[in-house]
């Protein structure tokens, strides 16, 4: 089989396996988010956190719990790190440094797992356990609960409830991500992904040189990592470390968990909206961008000019060679087009163009698919901007899917795609700026630009992946990049439930032959547009001075 | 020349059959010019921070203006020049768009004489009078106008009937008659009366007549933004803040990316100092939304405008909106679907009875039937049987029995014969009283023609000695205007539902709304039904469009989203309704609806035309920023302008010029013809954001062509 034959079974088989659960999982997770039993064990926990599971929310409400939630996390967390040496199964690690553990915890609870630190000479068994990896469960079920609290916003009418913040991220974490993340974890050990307490071993290399190989709990973390859209590594090479995924079969498992969520959430719209077509045509969206930046990447890595690339076929620098160039790159754009950030290869080693298109699927805000729930409420977000734009066009005040998109709308869609632009562009303009955090980088010229580019959208955007490259664990970018992830995710969450409040309140306008209809190709085709036109226009200066100039010859 | 027509538009006939296509309000040159000095004044900051796109620009102005002074070159003299000018079209628009408003004003303006009027201290004695000065009169006030004098301020006759000439208002010439009491009884400040005597009670506040109202509109004094306004302004302010700090943090980017190539000469536009203070504003202005921004405001205006044009003043431009967004239409039967009264429409005669002959007597009976359906049966008995019109005084020993409500029958007795036409039961009853026996196909026909809807007339006589006969029915029918089927179509396309009112009984309702194909009814419709039916539409959500014209019409013009009072109708249906249709003619709440999409249609087209010229623009802009730095970047400037200066230059001309060729289009409106949302939106998305990525491209190119002949632009 040849390389291009595979790389399509590959990339097909994934589409083909996505089609097949989209549908159950989504209708899962709609009867999770609707209904209104409570399992036993959910009850014993709003017993223990002293919530009453059947009040209601406001949208304000909603955001203070998820906020004080958040805010706990990052606190605990913090701790959790400092007093690691104190603590069991610290593997003699002391406890981590102040600035790297406050950047650590933002980045696990905003569900972006930027790491500052190397997983496996940093932290001890009991702190990936107990704090990173719940964190990787929460944080997910916290995006879950916001793009349902949008949807609820656009589902229900003229009333003030969002539901409740605490039933939403317990059952998410309850019914969704943890059966999925047990049976996913079986299947990676299956594969050959370890998972035991074992401490560090010593082994003699080939070279006559001694190598240090920490085991550990890997397959129940690999596989959350990836389900939540984390992609926090328990070593530092991530997924590109036999130990976290062993072949080609596990990399292809690992991008369809990456996946399966984001893409069967648009079912979950569709059903609470009460019309299906609606959710297939967010999916279509995500889709038609997702394939875009695949086969862009993929395409721009195998046919890259230059001796060495054409000598071997294919950029392979930076890549494993178990995995290859189709099945490195799908993973490059899966956890750059989510909001996992794990990698499987190097983004750094990548073709100028080929490493800027992992840029740009972040710069996209990650809605294609998307983050675990962010993608959705990011993608809900941009179909209401395009609403507005072009919605005018069929000669109505613009409304999407009954609700009027007003000023108050329109103020808060505006401030949601305001801010990561701003954080990313902003962090990137002072870090180049000074010539002390200039020094961070590796290389000069415009791939060092690239390199910090790459760090200020993937902690903004809450990817958590790096360009590599960069050495960011000084005072400095730890707390810069930290602003940006706890901002990048705040913010715009604070916007998203003002805008499902808003919505919620109004009553509905019926659908008419005179109302713009959202479930063609044709409003697929527009939000489309819309998303690449007002990202190029955003960061192609930033993109020119990087990775263009470096790519364009 | 009527007074409210802009000069150049004459007012289109209310002609429902021509498809419903908007047009008009094109744009003379000659208002470029003079609008220059209002455009110049709104450079003032204080009045220009309404607009933060255009503020933004000014600003820009004036910093590329110091850098021009204090470094001079050919370039930023250019540059500072064309972004002045960039700031001076955007006001160009929304002063042209005014000043067709000051226009209408300064000739209501001259309506609006200050006349003395006639007070009454004791309005049950109109003998006595003092004579005030209209400004001095108060509500309530009673005042006494005679043929030849100016009615002194807006009010409801009280006593007496009189011809007004209502020109200086609707710009119709011929005059209307006012009278005391119904839903004619409203007159106007500012109008004159051409016969008779009237009393008047003063409704209106000092200061707050009519006229003032409309002087007001037109001029835009107090316009406020609409919702849609204010919301897509928040959008260009958010996009403008983006481009604002993308253009920003790029300059350590490209400090760095300067310091990096250190063999590299410093250039206009890149030096040591990063990029060029002249060029980054180019870029900044480029980038954001500054046609739409410049245009905004002059499509709002406009809008409001082309209503003027038609006769009809909004209120607010929040009506303008809603009449876009409208999903219900209700439509009064009488003037609006159907012409005003019931016609003739067949003849049919009983077994033994020719038509003919039928015809000949209903035509007899009728010629002293001074109502509408009376005049209808001769009128169709001339045209389909060429029966020849006769006045009464034709048959000199003729005793004509006039139509009377209490009869309801007329006719006509002549040579020993009698001929009698009216209400089925009136007639029938006649001919029995005159030992006639009606036959069963009497009733057949009379019911038939009930049943279709339609009124039936029986036509019956008796000659001397002999026994009464029916001779047979004329069947009169509401006629639907021509074309409104079409029309109701086009309304079913956009989405539209349209409801027809009438007092008719609900058979004869259900039969016109049928023939005239629209989607609903509501018969035997009272005030307080219409009122119920608008609450129930907007329950579920729609916006309602309604005409009204009488006082118990009031309360449902308040309630409806859109509210069109007649002019013609009293003062409170004018009150309460949020437009006035001066035409008084109620089949125009079709074209108020289509303005309104248009307005919303032109604001959407300008913004994604607006958004999509930022691709050119960049592929400029970029490579003539940094192409110095990174040669590869030559690559994107895929137009292949001459220099980094020309092409600068160039996308900053074209920014400025693309506002200049718009205002044509903001202030006509984009093309629109009623169809689907779907249909609308691909087309407009065809023209408007295709072209928006193709169009710079073009224009840039050529700009440049000539550009590159300037000094210093290699």
């Amino acid at each position: 089989m040849s390389p291009t034959t595979a790389g399509i079974l590959f990339i097909g088989s994934l589409v083909v396996a996505l089609v097949l659960t989209h549908r159950p999982l989504g209708d899962h997770m709609y009867r999770v988010y609707s209904g209104t039993r409570h399992l036993a064990v959910e009850r014993v926990i709003f017993r223990l956190i002293g919530v009453r599971p059947d009040a209601g929310q406001r949208w304000s409400v909603y955001a203070r719990s998820l906020l004080a939630f958040s805010a706990v996390s990052i606190l605990f967390l913090y701790a959790f790190q400092r007093l690691q040496d104190k603590l069991l199964l610290s593997l003699g690690f002391p406890g981590v440094t102040d600035h790297v553990a406050w950047n650590t915890a933002v980045s696990f609870v905003t569900n972006t797992n930027w790491q500052a630190y190397s997983g496996e000479s940093t932290m001890g068994h009991l702190v990936q356990m107990a704090g990173l990896a719940v964190q990787n469960f929460v944080s997910a079920a916290v995006g879950m609960a916001v793009a349902i609290a949008l949807v609820r916003g656009f589902a229900r009418k003229q009333t003030d409830e969002l539901g409740n913040f605490w039933v939403d991220l317990v059952r998410g974490t309850v019914r969704i991500l943890l059966p999925i993340a047990f049976a996913g974890a079986l299947l990676l050990v299956a594969g050959g992904v370890i998972q035991n307490f074992a401490g560090v071993h010593e082994v003699a290399t080939l070279t006559g040189g001694t190598q240090s190989i920490t085991g550990g709990p890997v397959a129940s973390q690999e596989v959350i990592k990836e389900l939540g859209n984390n992609g926090g590594g328990f070593y530092n090479a991530n997924s590109a470390h036999p130990f976290e995924n062993a072949t080609s079969w596990t990399n292809w498992l690992e991008i369809f968990l990456i996946l399966v969520l984001p893409f069967a959430l648009p079912r979950t719209f569709g059903r609470m909206v009460g019309d299906r077509r609606q959710g297939y045509a967010i999916a279509a969206v995500m889709g038609v961008l997702a394939f875009a930046s695949v086969a862009l990447l993929t395409g721009l890595e195998i046919a890259h000019h230059g001796t060495v690339p054409q000598a071997v076929g294919a950029a392979m620098e930076g890549k494993e060679v178990r995995f290859g160039v189709p099945d490195s790159g799908t993973f490059a754009a899966a956890t750059t087009l989510t909001s996992t950030g794990a990698v499987n290869s190097f983004h750094d080693s990548y073709t100028a163009l080929g490493g800027m298109m992992t840029m740009f699927d972040m710069m996209l805000g990650e809605v294609a698919p998307g983050g675990v729930g962010a993608g959705l409420y990011g993608m809900l977000v941009l179909a209401v901007i395009t609403v507005f734009v072009a919605g005018l066009m069929v000669g109505r005040t613009p409304e999407y899917l009954g609700k009027k998109i007003g000023s108050r709308e329109i103020k808060l869609a505006s401030l949601y795609f305001l801010t990561t632009p701003a954080l990313v562009l902003v962090g990137t303009a002072l870090a180049m700026a000074s010539p002390e955090q200039r020094a961070s980088m590796l290389n000069s010229g415009p791939h060092g630009l690239s390199e910090v580019l790459y760090a200020f959208t993937s902690a903004s955007n809450n990817n958590g992946s790096a360009f590599a490259g960069i050495t960011v664990n000084t005072p400095w970018y730890d707390t810069a990049l930290g602003l940006c992830m706890a901002f990048g995710r705040f913010l715009p969450i604070v916007f998203v439930l003002g805008l499902a409040g808003s919505l919620a309140r109004q009553a509905p306008t019926p659908a008419s032959a005179g109302t713009l209809p959202t479930h063609r190709p044709q409003f697929v085709g527009m939000v489309v547009g819309v998303t690449i036109i007002v990202v190029a226009l955003t960061f192609l200066p930033a993109l020119a001075l990087g990775p263009l100039a470096e790519g364009i010859q | 020349m009527t007074v409210l027509q802009a000069p150049e538009a004459p007012a289109p006939a209310p002609a429902p059959a021509k498809g419903g296509k908007v047009g008009g309000g094109l744009l003379d040159p000659k208002q470029l010019l003079t609008s220059l000095p209002d455009a110049l004044g709104k450079l003032n900051p204080a009045t220009l921070w309404r607009n933060p796109v255009m503020l933004i620009v000014e600003v820009g102005a004036a910093f590329t203006t110091v850098l021009a002074i204090t470094d001079p070159s050919f370039f930023a003299w250019a540059i500072a020049v064309w972004l002045w000018l960039t700031v001076v079209f955007a006001n160009l628009a929304e002063a042209v768009a005014e000043g067709r408003g000051k226009a209408q004003a300064a000739t209501l303006r001259a309506a609006k004489r200050d006349s003395m009027a006639r007070r009454l201290p004791d309005p049950g004695d109109p003998g006595r009078w003092e004579t005030v000065g209209a400004p001095e009169l108060r509500q309530g006030d009673h005042v006494i106008v005679e043929a030849g004098e100016i009615v002194p301020g807006d009010g409801d006759v009280v006593e007496g009937i009189a011809s007004v000439d209502e020109s200086a208002i609707t710009g119709e010439s011929a005059p209307v008659i006012r009278e005391s009491g119904g839903d004619r009884s409203a007159v106007t400040g500012g109008t004159k009366v051409l016969s008779d005597r009237i009393i008047v009670r003063i409704t209106q506040k000092p200061g707050e007549s009519f006229i003032d109202r409309m002087i007001a509109l037109v001029e835009g004094a107090d316009r406020q933004k609409t919702p849609n306004e204010i919301a897509l302004n928040i959008l260009l302010a958010a996009l403008t803040i983006i481009f604002l700090i993308a253009t920003v943090t790029m300059q350590p980017l490209a400090i760095y990316s300067k310091a990096q190539n250190p063999g590299i000469p410093d250039s206009l536009a890149l030096n040591g100092h990063g990029v060029t203070g002249i060029v980054l504003i180019s870029l900044l202005v480029c980038l954001i939304p500054t046609t739409i921004g410049a245009l905004l405001s002059a499509i709002g205006i406009a809008g409001m405008d082309r209503l003027v044009q038609r006769n009809v003043l909004a209120m607010s431009g929040r009506a303008v909106e809603a009449a876009g967004d409208v999903s219900t239409l209700l439509l009064d039967k009488t003037g609006t679907i159907t012409l005003g009264n019931r016609q003739a429409a067949e003849f049919l005669p009983v077994p033994g009875v020719r038509v003919m002959e039928l015809a000949r007597a209903a035509q007899l009976s009728s010629l002293a039937d001074e109502t509408p359906e009376g005049r209808s049966i001769v009128v169709y008995a001339k045209n389909t049987y060429g029966l020849r019109e006769r006045r009464p005084g034709e048959l000199a020993h003729a005793g004509w029995i006039p139509f009377t409500a209490q009869t309801r029958m007329s006719g006509v007795d002549v040579d020993g014969r009698r001929v009698r036409k009216g209400a089925a039961a009136a007639v029938i009853r006649w001919v029995r009283d005159n030992g006639g026996r009606p036959s069963e196909h009497v009733g057949q026909l009379v019911d038939g023609i009930s049943a279709s809807g339609g009124t039936p007339l029986v036509v019956g006589e008796v000659t001397d000695g002999g026994a009464a006969r029916v001779l047979g029915v004329v069947h009169l029918k509401d006629v639907v205007k021509t074309g409104m089927r079409e029309r109701f179509d086009e309304m079913r396309r956009m989405g539209i539902r349209t409801v027809m009112i009438t007092g008719d009984n609900p058979l004869t309702a259900r039969a016109i709304a049928d023939e005239a194909g629209v989607d609903d009814f509501l018969a035997e419709a009272t005030p307080e039904d219409k009122l119920a039916l608008i609450r129930k539409e907007q329950e579920g959500g729609r916006l309602v469009a309604m005409t009204g014209d009488g006082t118990n019409d009031a309360p449902a013009l308040a309630q409806a989203d859109v509210g069109v009072a007649m002019n013609t109708g009293t003062s409170a249906a004018k009150e309460a309704g949020n437009m006035v249709d001066l035409d008084s003619n109620p089949t125009k709440l079709i074209e108020i609806v289509e303005i309104g999409k248009q307005l919303l249609i032109t604001r959407g087209a300008l913004t994604t035309f607006s958004i999509a010229n930022d691709i050119a623009k960049y592929f400029a802009i970029i490579p003539a920023m940094f192409a110095a730095v990174y040669p590869g970047l030559d690559t994107l400037n895929v137009m292949r302008l001459h220099s980094p200066q020309s092409a600068i230059l160039s996308a900053v001309i074209f920014n400025a010029l693309v506002i200049v060729a718009l205002i044509p289009l903001a202030l006509r409106g984009v093309r629109y013809r009623p169809s689907s949302a779907s249909k609308l939106l691909s087309r407009n998305l065809y023209v408007y954001g295709l072209g928006g990525i193709v169009v710079p491209f073009i224009g840039i190119k050529l700009i440049d062509l000539l550009v590159m002949f300037l000094p210093g632009m290699s």
